[in-house]
C-alpha cells in the first residue's frame, strides 16, 4: 500500500517527528512504500542539518536522512513553512542573500503542491501533529 | 501528477492568530483547489472562533484571516461546515457568521468525515 | 470506516473529546503519545458511551515510556506495526491533535 505522511510537529518540541519515524520504519519494514514525507509547519525543523542534541539523546534530522538514503524516500519540507524559520537550502540562501543555509541532505524544500500531490496518489495520507 | 480524483476534508480546531494552525490550512486549501479536487472545510472546536467577524490583526503583525476566508468562495471552495455544539458552547449565533457555511450536528460531522477520501488536520 | 489517532491527554486539549464525538459505528481510535494516559482507569468513564463496534487501541511504547500499568481493559495494548497493520485495515487515518 502507498503511504505518504505529514509531520507538523517541531522535534524536540513534541513527539510527533520521532513517532512518524517510528511509523515509517514499520511500514518500511512490513513492505509498503511511502511516496512522500512532508514537513509542515513547525515539522520543517526536522530538516536542519544544524541540529545538536546530546549524544544520548537521538538526532532526529540524522535518522530522518539515514532512513531516507536506505529506502530512498522523498522528504519535502514546505519552502514557505521553512523559509520563515529559518531552514533554507543553498538556492534560497542565494535569493534572500543569507550567509549560510542549513537544510539536510536529502531534505528538499517544495511547495504545498507536493502534499496535495501526495494525498491525491496515495492511498493513505497520516498526519503526526503536536 | 496523477488524473486520480481525492476527495479532501480539512479539518480546523484551532483558534487563529495565536497559532500558525488556521493560515496553514487556508494555504492547504487553496492549494487543494488549484488541483482542482473534491474540498470541504470543516471548522470545529475553536476553530469556530475563525469565524468571529472585524477581525484587525495589524497591532500583532498578522494578515488578516477573516479577509483571506472571505476569499475562499472565489476559489469555488464552497463546502463549508461548522460544529453546532462547538458555536453553542461559545455562544455564538450562526446567524452572525458572514460566510455561507453550514451548521452540523455530531452524526452529521461523523458522516462528512466518511465521505470523504483523505482527511488532513489543523 | 476509519481509524483515528489522538495523541493528547483529556485534560491537554479537545481532540479526545471532538474524536469521540465524530467517531462512526465501525471506526478505531488508537491512543498514541501522550493520550495513553486516557487509558487510565481515571479515564474510563470517557468511554462508557461508545458503541460496541468501535474498538479502542494504544501504542505499547508510549505507554511503556510513562510507566502506564493495569489500563482500561477495553484498549489492546499494540506495537508500530500493530499501528500500520490498522492503518491499511481502516480506509482512513484522521489525526486529532
Amino acid at each position: 500500500m502507498i503511504f505518504s505522511i505529514v509531520i507538523t510537529g517541531a522535534p524536540y518540541s513534541s513527539q510527533a517527528s520521532d513517532s512518524a519515524l517510528r511509523y515509517c520504519q514499520s511500514l518500511l519494514n512490513l513492505g509498503h512504500s511511502i511516496h512522500r514525507v512532508f514537513f509542515y509547519a513547525d515539522g520543517v525543523h526536522s530538516g536542519s542539518s544544524l541540529a545538536a542534541p546530546p549524544q544520548d539523546e537521538s538526532n532526529i534530522p540524522a535518522q530522518w536522512a539515514e532512513l531516507a538514503k536506505n529506502h530512498e524516500l522523498d522528504l519535502v519540507v514546505c519552502i514557505a513553512a521553512a523559509v520563515r524559520r529559518g531552514i533554507i537550502d543553498a538556492d534560497e540562501a542565494r535569493r534572500y542573500e543569507k550567509s549560510a543555509d542549513n537544510l539536510a541532505q536529502p531534505f528538499a524544500l517544495s511547495g504545498l503542491g507536493q502534499l496535495v500531490e501526495a494525498g491525491i496518489v496515495s492511498d493513505r495520507i497520516v498526519t503526526f501533529g503536536a | 501528477m496523477s488524473e486520480n480524483k481525492k476527495s479532501f476534508l480539512i479539518i480546523n480546531r484551532k483558534a487563529p492568530y495565536g497559532s500558525s494552525a488556521a493560515r496553514d490550512a487556508l494555504d492547504v486549501a487553496l492549494t487543494i483547489s488549484v488541483f482542482e479536487q473534491p474540498l470541504s472545510l470543516l471548522f470545529l472546536d475553536d476553530a469556530v472562533l475563525q469565524l468571529l467577524p472585524s477581525h484587525k490583526p495589524d497591532q500583532i503583525g498578522q494578515k488578516n484571516l477573516s479577509a483571506n476566508l472571505a476569499m475562499l468562495e472565489m476559489y469555488d471552495i464552497d463546502q463549508l461546515y461548522v460544529s453546532r455544539t462547538s458555536l453553542e458552547q461559545r455562544g455564538i449565533n450562526p446567524d452572525t457568521i458572514q460566510l455561507k457555511i453550514k451548521p452540523l450536528t455530531e452524526p452529521e460531522i461523523a458522516l462528512l468525515i466518511k465521505q470523504h477520501d483523505q482527511v488532513l488536520s489543523f | 470506516m476509519t481509524l483515528h489517532t489522538i495523541n493528547k491527554t483529556p485534560a491537554e486539549s479537545g481532540a479526545l473529546k471532538d474524536c469521540l464525538s465524530a467517531l462512526s459505528e465501525g471506526d478505531a481510535l488508537i491512543l498514541i503519545e501522550n493520550a495513553v494516559y486516557a487509558a487510565m482507569p481515571a479515564y474510563a468513564e470517557l468511554f462508557t458511551r461508545l458503541p460496541g463496534s468501535v474498538q479502542g487501541y494504544l501504542l505499547d511504547a508510549d505507554a511503556q515510556a510513562r510507566g502506564l500499568q493495569d489500563l482500561n481493559p477495553d484498549f489492546r495494548v499494540i506495537d508500530y506495526d500493530g499501528f500500520v497493520e490498522l492503518s491499511c485495515r481502516y480506509q482512513k487515518v484522521v489525526s486529532w491533535f
